[in-house]
């Protein structure tokens, strides 16, 4: 009865549940499908809300634990649990989905059914992968979420949808291989030491592995993830698959998907391999912040919007590495929040873009331009956007970046002292861009017709504009309930070093007389 | 904690806040031209009386315990960084805060004639009211971060009104370019402050609050970082972002195509309020500068060379906007020429001034264009003294304020400068100071001379503008005027209780009498030399430096060539074609799974079906085998 009692395992059960039963509505009832997908997603997202309400934020231990025997004799549990980090990444999961199903209404005009299929089944794992505490469930979850995305992007993508589809599903499994042999390896080690088969992260994250053990293992791990993140350079199957996704497929992979590659630096990698982690953690933070520069040049350079939109998230992405690798309270938590903000930042960009796309069908920067004039509601929005995406004080952007720029520079000033170019450098693109699409004469006369937001397309984007506004103006909730899993991690990183030190240390090529 | 508790402050804050969202959200459908028009100036009225009020209590405290706070909340706080939402009134924030209300009182007044009929009434209205309540939260912050919210703040608005008329092209690259621009500076800021705060964690100080960093700056004197004493570097990086935000050499730039808005966001955001942003922040982190000699002779030479390089610019232009332009980054390099020689309080001063005729004049030049309907061309102009006598007589004030004729207020505020440079600066800057300062008469003069006197060249009939517009510029007018007399002693024992007035040099007479004297010089040449004849004689025998001149040193072409240009083609050619596409995606991932397609390719040939083959290779291997087991 727990199974189904645990809010946890219900987040994970619901959505799953829905899936079968839409598999049950005939195809042609299309109304119900979507209604039905909608109905679904926002329950998912009620019954979400309890863990937020529900959340200890002093508490660092694991919460709403969950812990049921599933394959005993390899200790194989189906064991669940949450702490900060995994609340503020479910909470960003189930508040994006309903908002998926209602941006794909209009979009998607073929094989409905299996369509919100995929999507259901796509959160059940998503969320199963930020629940669990068992490895093996874990990895489950993990390569579970790669087959409904594979068919979003393969089956409702855009004209390349084939080659981005197959690049991003053996990009991403090519990690995930050398994660399960790591995986299995550290099992059986960790077996051979205590005599006790047992998958729980926890546990595992407890035994001693020699330097050189950890090594190879952490760079299995390592190399998976950064695949996922995308951090450079590992990143070319983002554009790609961004381009071709639906709507839908873009907001939850920018969204939900790059956050696991973090993830699971914050929650494996890291703890289960904290010397070697610790060795790795300058270059890591530095291939950050490659992409922080990288990224925002390259983003410049496009003239698709989806593209451009898809080589930010790189920049972001490496702020946020930048902060995770420096194992600073202020820094992590920063970028915790900062994979929040791209969540909602991003996703409202593809959302926008999503937007003209169903008008015009094209994505091209050059084939827009004075959509204020028609569009204003439009135009406002996505200003807001735009702002949010690039930092702007008073927003959700600058917090998370001000956070990991501060806090990472107290360990790594020369990096995150480069770092503070991206600010100038996603001004550069992300305005570049809203001025051609957006200001200037209306040069195409069919956009002379265009129409301005629809209710549902407000009623979709509206939510995202208030979080871009709250976390901005009042981000404490947020970073109160991550201050203790943030701690933990830190503390793991730290566990076979010397321990952090109490007090802030910094120096930058001179020393106090 | 320091200062009194009082809750006042936010509603200064609140109602230019308020006044964007009524008419950000409702303007257009509910309360339409009139309505939103009186909303947005009511709503800056309703701050500038809660400013005053705030500072008349500011007043009544003993002259050491001037300082008022309201801490809203603790806005950001995680591990051992920690920022609260507060705000802070003292005497300097105070000026500030009514010279920036009361100027945008007026100016707001100003816009409801001014935009009269355009189509983004509202629109204009909330960005006016957002401007004012972000410039209000830079002021009255009460630490760096949240002062930065209002720093980035303004510039958005800056770059949103800059762009108002947007389906021009033109002028929305030219709010992207200021905005651009600004970033470049604000980067240097925030990283003054990273250093600042990181250095200041070390030594066990985590709060940021003014106060706070007020009594630990002395810490930082012993840091060296990088082989620079801690304090010079810092303020050096913040005084990059001051470059950025007050329009200084090597980021001005983006000022004088700033005029692309409408006349009265000039004269407010580019030439009144927001463009000292930086001369106020020098102001308030004094206490960080004096531990920097080395960086405020930075600050006293960039003031230094910039007033005299844009006044140069300045002398030639056409675009009766562009010459105020130049003129403002000139005059705030005299602002900065103070703030580098230790003299805050004179730069204040001249702040203040120069809000005071530099928006009558930017109103002027509005009036004039919207008399003329669009007209800005100073070649087109001439006699308006005619169809405008109020306009004219407006300016005038304006322009010989400006000039430095002694009793009005530019005299005394650019007079004190120039004494204190002399002090701190030695000859050479107090020179180019002076003859900055007949520059600036000789392109006042001439702006003046070719609009409203003389005779008329355009065809366009003139008209005198409406009450609404004229009203505002007498009041600025008569501060123009009289505002350096009255303020002059009173301001100074306001900002510093321990200002002794009358406090001159010897020689202060005499610095007084060349400055007067180079004013007047710039004056009677300008009216000489912008006889058509004289004026053709000039252009024709330095034609080339005229040429050079007049493009503005091809500053913007340079920086165009060596920064902007290099940098696209290296992103776009180098970066994205070759390394992302070519390198990486090309060779590295596709080539690998070609490597590996081709590799399975001559695999499958040895599955051929042959049993012959299949025979020897399987002999092979059993011969292999036994001769490892043998």
């Amino acid at each position: 009865m727990e199974f189904l009692t645990n809010p946890l395992s219900l987040l994970i059960v619901l959505p799953a549940s829905a899936a079968v039963l839409l598999l049950l509505v005939p195809p042609q009832s299309e109304n119900l499908l979507r209604r039905g997908a909608l109905f679904a997603a926002t329950l998912t997202f009620l019954v979400s809300l309890k863990l937020w309400t529900g959340f200890d934020p002093a508490s660092s231990a694991p919460q709403f634990a969950l812990d049921l025997a599933w394959l005993p004799a390899y200790g194989i549990r189906y064991a669940l649990g949450i702490d900060g980090i995994s609340l503020l990444m479910i909470m960003l999961t189930a508040f994006l989905m309903p908002v998926s199903v209602l941006a794909s209404f209009n979009y998607i005009k073929e094989s409905q059914k299996a369509y919100y299929v995929c999507l259901l089944l796509l959160e059940a794992a998503m969320i199963g992968v930020f629940a669990v505490t068992d490895l093996f469930v874990f990895y489950l979850f993990w390569e579970a979420m790669l087959i409904p995305m594979y068919f979003l992007i393969g089956v409702w993508g855009g004209p390349r949808r084939i080659y981005a589809a197959l690049k991003f599903f053996i990009y991403t499994m090519a990690g995930s291989v050398l994660m399960l042999a790591a995986i299995l390896w550290l099992v059986a080690a960790q077996h051979t030491a205590t005599g006790v088969w047992t998958f729980s992260i926890p546990a595992l994250c407890a035994g001693v592995l020699t330097a050189q053990a950890q090594t190879w293992l952490f760079a299995a791990f390592a190399l998976a993830f950064a695949v996922k993140v995308p951090l450079f350079p590992f990143h070319t199957w983002l554009p790609d698959a961004h381009v071709e996704a639906p709507t839908a497929g873009s907001v939850l992979l920018a969204g939900v998907l790059l956050k696991m590659g973090v993830y699971g630096y914050l929650r494996l990698a890291v703890p289960l391999f904290p010397q070697a982690a610790l060795a790795a953690a300058p270059w890591l933070a530095g291939l950050g912040v490659v992409g922080i520069i990288y990224g925002s040049l390259v983003a410049w350079s496009q003239r698709d919007m989806k593209k451009m939109v898809a080589y930010s998230s790189v920049a972001h992405l490496g702020t946020v590495m930048l902060g995770v690798m420096a194992f600073e309270p202020a820094a992590v938590a920063g970028a915790v929040l900062q994979m929040v903000n791209h969540g909602l930042s991003t996703g409202a960009l593809f959302l926008l873009v999503g937007v003209l796309y169903e008008r015009r069908h094209t994505r091209l920067i050059e084939d827009y331009g004075g959509l204020a004039k028609v569009m204003p509601g439009f135009a406002a929005v996505f200003m807001i956007v735009t702002l949010s995406s690039v930092g702007l004080p008073g927003l959700n952007g600058f917090i998370g970046e001000v956070l990991v720029l501060f806090g990472a520079f107290r360990v790594y000033p020369w990096l995150a002292g480069l770092a503070v170019l991206g600010v100038i450098l996603s001004a550069v693109y992300m305005l570049g861009m809203y001025q051609q699409v957006v200001f200037g004469p209306l040069r195409h006369t069919e956009n002379k017709v265009l129409a301005d937001l629809t209710p549902r397309e407000w009623l979709y984007l509206l939510p995202l504009l208030a979080f871009i506004l709250l976390i901005g103006v009042w981000p404490n909730p947020f970073l109160k309930r991550s201050m203790p899993a943030v701690a933990n991690y830190i503390n793991s990183a730290h566990r076979q070093a010397a321990p952090p030190p109490a007090e802030v240390k910094f120096s930058l090529g001179g020393e106090a007389k | 904690m320091e200062g009194n508790y009082y809750p006042l402050l936010k509603w200064i804050l609140a109602a230019p806040l308020a006044g964007f969202l009524l008419n950000g959200l409702f303007g257009k459908k509910f309360l339409g031209e009139k309505g939103g028009g009186i909303l947005g100036s009511l709503a800056i009225l309703v701050a500038f009386v809660f400013a005053a009020l705030s500072s008349s209590d500011l007043l009544n405290l003993p002259a050491d315990h001037r300082l008022l706070r309201d801490t809203l909340f603790n806005w950001i706080s995680a591990g051992t960084f920690g920022v609260d939402a507060a705000f802070r009134l003292d005497p300097l924030s105070a000026v500030m805060a009514l010279i920036v209300t009361g100027v945008s009182f007026l100016i707001h007044v100003y816009s409801a004639g001014y935009m009269k009929g355009d189509a983004g009434y509202n629109r204009y209205f909330a960005y006016l009211n957002l401007f004012v309540f972000f410039m209000l939260t830079l002021v009255l912050a009460d630490n760096p971060l949240v002062m930065f919210v209002g720093w980035e703040g303004v510039g958005l608005c800056s770059y949103l009104l800059i762009g108002f008329w947007y389906e021009d092209p033109e002028k929305a690259s030219a709010g992207k370019k200021a905005f651009i621009t600004n970033r470049v500076g604000d980067a240097g800021f925030l990283l003054g402050l990273m250093l600042l705060s990181a250095l200041l964690a070390s030594q066990g100080v985590l709060a940021m609050d003014f106060a706070t960093l007020e009594k630990n700056a002395p810490l930082l004197a012993p840091v060296t970082v990088l082989g620079v004493g801690a304090p010079t570097l810092i303020c050096l990086l913040l005084f990059f972002g001051a470059t950025g935000k007050s329009a200084q050499f090597p980021l001005y730039v983006w000022l004088p195509d700033a005029m692309a808005g409408p006349t009265p966001v000039s004269a407010l955001i580019h030439a009144a309020t927001m463009v000292t942003a930086g001369v106020y922040m020098l102001a308030r982190l004094s206490f960080l500068y004096e531990l920097a000699p080395r960086a405020l002779e930075v600050v006293m030479l960039t003031g230094c060379f910039t007033a005299f390089f844009a006044a140069v610019i300045a002398l030639l232009q056409k675009d009766i906007k562009k010459v105020l332009a130049y003129s403002t980054v000139s005059q705030l390099g005299y602002m900065f020429m103070a703030a580098g020689a230790g003299a805050y309080a004179a730069s204040v001063f001249h702040l203040a001034t120069h809000a005071f005729f530099k928006a009558l004049l930017f109103l002027g030049a509005g009036s004039v264009i919207h008399g003329l309907s669009g007209e800005q061309d100073l070649f087109k102009m001439g006699g308006l003294k005619k169809d405008m006598p109020f306009t004219f007589l407006l300016v005038a004030a304006g322009w010989l304020a400006i000039a430095g004729v002694p009793g009005l207020s530019g005299f005394y505020s650019k007079d004190l400068i120039l004494e204190k440079v002399f002090e701190h600066g030695g000859l050479l800057v107090w020179g180019v100071g002076v003859l900055t300062a007949g520059l600036t008469a000789f392109y006042t003069t001439r702006l003046f001379v070719l609009a409203f006197l003389r005779e008329r060249r355009g065809e366009k009939h003139a008209h005198e503008s409406p009450l609404s517009m004229t009203l505002p510029m007498t009041a600025l007018a008569l501060l123009a005027v009289a505002g350096g007399f009255l303020l002059k002693d009173r301001l100074f024992v306001f900002l510093d209780p321990a200002y002794v007035p009358a406090e001159h040099t010897p020689h202060a007479a005499k610095l007084m009498a060349v400055s007067v004297l180079a004013g007047l010089a710039g004056i009677a040449a300008a009216f000489a030399l912008t006889l058509p004849r004289a004026a053709n004689f000039l252009k024709n025998s330095m034609s080339h430096i005229h040429a050079f001149v007049f493009n503005k040193f091809y500053v913007d072409e340079f920086y165009g060539l060596a920064v902007i240009k290099p940098l696209k083609a290296f992103s776009n050619k180098f970066l994205f074609h070759l390394v992302d596409a070519g390198l990486i995606d090309g060779l590295l991932v596709n080539g690998t799974a070609k490597a590996s397609y081709a590799a399975g390719r001559v695999l499958a040939r040895a599955q051929s079906g042959r049993l012959d083959v299949y025979a020897l290779v399987f002999a092979i291997g059993v011969a292999l085998m036994l001769y490892w087991v043998i």
